[in-house]
């Protein structure tokens, strides 16, 4: 069976599987299958894409935040250069209040040995409340990784037996992979030789941009286009 | 009578055996394990954080420095991510080049992971001989990429440029004598190829020669048989990828089960364990090692027969070449707003893995159409094995951790990213 038929089997098992859970929807694109879950579904809709036989995904891959505050935002803005041009460098105003709802998305990869075939769990959470049920029951492989995902975004896992930072350094503030934390970071660290110890003060270097943002909708990327390509010989 | 005490022992991050940054708060019944508690993140760079602030390319690099021990192998994953957002396919000749040196990665991996087990373990002399045919594919590096480890080879729509006909030799000089250079150099006489088929000639008499010290010898066993065992159904469970699995009897393999680059062309077999311990999982190296250098071999034959691009000729993606430069003002253009903005992928996500030495190694880029990802994750085979530290060492004695660490092969490159 080829990748493609594989995936169409799968999608037709993941429709007769989900026809009782309201707010799902699914997508194939590149050869990737993308189900999304409104979070109050995702435990049960999770437990039986374990359980099901059709399905049957036996590994949690991966499990990772997203956050999508700053989701399509370009540092220049390429249709306005045309006639006027470019700045030179980055100005760093305020940032764009980020929307509340659907903040953060939460994607869990899965993998099914009995059918060789992937997919993929999306579950949307807003900014104020960014709860959603651990899968750590299901796979026990979930456990570090919403670990991290809770240390870099601050996606809480209700449930999750042992939630705690796991990447940062003891002690750390913030959560250091949302799109509001900079680059830099907020504090940096030296040893005092006054004081005896090591001390942490703000940060004492400027955020800079090297290349700015872009984003580019030109037509070679349109469905259909596809770049040359060369011609290789085969003997 | 003797009294009882329950301990909690700290091990690291500062560690021999440790491999690297790891901090293992361990609780001990006398000289039992009842509970280890990896602490990870001393070696945390925000690799992610930081792709999302370069443009594609500029990202490569931190590709190497993730697991550094397999650095093309994790190259090569995050290549294949770009190249499926980019709807683009590398010519036929960059899928041999890649799958020739992936394998010659994981020969280095496997060497550098059987070299550092045993010396944790207490066989000094390993140590020594895998570093010496370390040294050779490291020079295979050097040859290909000018770097003898963070080589950023693989780039979107190819590798960085075609074999050398000429491998780089030794001169004599203060410390290499005239007799020295002559007995180094003598492999190196021809072409990269010529050198890669000599390896593959001399590997496999190494790999017996390894085996001699280790496979049946008395304190290996007993160090390794029935130590860190974990069933099927947990190493599914716990996310195992790569020799974690087949050590325990699962034949999955990426190359085999979802085949990339020539990996469907070629021939090679899948060793798996049977008890999923230490001794298991060592065997399906050792074994690993053998089956490596055969399609090392294939894809050395095959490109010596099939010149032909290395590259894709899109120079939106990729480079034009320098001597074009020279009098074509396009080409000029394209290489300056390659180098200073970089290309902007079609907004989407992709999620592509290759079956990298210590396992899969997956790469999950969001992009929102800009010329930098919006979101990379990078999925490190590492960080699901460590993860299980406290489920494998669980009941086993102090120095079993050593061994369960060496078994896992860690790096905390990628662990921590």
């Amino acid at each position: 069976m080829t990748p493609e038929e594989r995936l169409e089997e799968l999608d037709e098992a993941l429709e007769e599987l989900l026809e009782d859970f309201e707010g799902c929807s699914r997508e194939t694109a590149r050869g990737e299958l993308t189900l999304t879950v409104p979070r109050e579904n995702l435990l049960a809709v999770m437990q039986l894409l374990r359980s099901s036989t059709p399905v049957a995904m036996e590994q949690c891959v991966d499990v990772c935040g997203v956050d999508y505050a700053d989701y399509g935002l370009s540092e220049w803005v390429t249709r306005d250069a045309a006639n006027a041009g470019f700045e030179r460098g980055v100005e760093r105003g305020e940032r764009p209040e980020a929307a509340p709802e659907n903040r953060f998305g939460v994607v869990y990869h899965l993998l099914s040995h009995t059918h060789n075939v992937r997919m993929r769990v999306k579950t949307f959470l807003d900014a104020d409340n960014p709860v959603v049920d651990s899968v750590v029951d299901i796979w026990s492989s979930a456990n570090w990784f919403e670990r991290e995902a809770f240390d870099l975004y601050g996606i809480l896992f209700a449930g999750h037996p042992d939630l705690r930072r796991l990447l940062t350094d003891y002690g750390f503030i913030g959560h250091p992979f949302r799109k509001d934390f900079p680059l830099i970071g907020d504090v940096e660290m030296r040893y005092d030789p006054e004081q005896g110890r090591v001390v942490y003060e703000p940060v004492s270097i400027e955020p800079r941009t090297l290349v700015p943002r872009v984003i580019r909708d030109d037509m070679r990327y349109e469905s259909g286009w596809k770049p040359e390509q060369p011609e290789t010989e085969v003997d | 009578m003797s009294e009882i005490r329950n301990y909690t022992l700290n091990f690291g991050p500062q560690h021999p055996a440790a491999h690297g940054v790891l901090r293992l708060v361990l609780e001990m019944d006398g000289e039992v394990i009842e509970r280890a508690d990896p602490h990870v993140g001393l070696l945390h760079r925000g690799t992610e954080k930081l792709a999302e602030s370069k443009p594609y390319n500029q990202s490569i690099g931190y590709m190497d420095r993730l697991d550094y021990v397999s650095m093309m192998c994790n190259e090569h994953g995050y290549v294949r991510a770009i190249e499926k957002l980019l709807d683009i396919q590398a010519p036929e000749r960059a899928q041999y080049i890649r799958t020739m040196f992936d394998e010659i990665t994981r020969i280095l991996n496997h060497l550098m992971w059987l070299g550092t087990h045993a010396i944790d373990v207490g066989a000094m002399t390993m140590f020594l001989y895998c570093f010496r045919e370390r040294e050779d594919l490291m020079d295979c590096y050097e040859a290909v990429s000018g770097a003898r480890m963070h080589a950023t080879y693989y780039r979107p729509g190819g590798v960085y440029r075609d074999l050398p006909d000429q491998m780089p030799r030794f001169e004599a000089g203060r410390f290499c004598s005239e007799k020295d250079a002559q007995r180094r150099n003598r492999a190196r006489e021809g072409s990269l190829l010529d050198f890669i088929e000599d390896f593959v000639a001399r590997f496999p008499k190494l790999v017996d020669e390894y085996e001699t010290l280790l496979t049946d010898n008395r304190i290996w066993k007993q160090r390794t048989v029935g130590i860190g065992v974990v069933s099927p159904e947990r190493a599914r469970q716990l996310g195992f990828s790569g020799p974690m699995l087949r050590g325990s009897g699962v034949a999955w393999d990426l190359r085999k089960k979802q085949p990339y680059a020539a990996y469907r062309e070629v021939d090679f077999d899948i060793p798996i364990g049977t008890n999923g311990d230490c001794y298991d999982r060592y065997l399906v190296r050792v074994e690993e090692l053998r089956q490596s250098t055969r399609i090392i071999a294939q894809c050395a034959r095959w490109l010596r027969e099939n010149p032909g691009p290395v590259m894709i000729d899109d120079h939106k993606i990729a480079p034009p070449k320098r001597v074009d430069m020279k009098d074509d003002m396009e080409a000029l253009i394209h290489h300056f707003k390659l180098f200073t903005e970089g290309y902007c992928p079609p907004e989407g996500e992709v999620y592509a893995a290759v079956e990298a030495p210590k396992g899969e190694f997956g790469c999950y880029i969001v992009s929102d159409g800009a010329n930098k990802p919006y979101r990379l994750k990078v999925r490190a085979p590492g960080f699901a094995h460590i993860s299980a530290m406290n489920e494998m060492a669980k009941g086993h004695m102090l120095a079993d951790v050593v061994a369960i660490i060496g078994t896992m092969d860690i790096v905390f490159g990628e662990i921590d990213r």
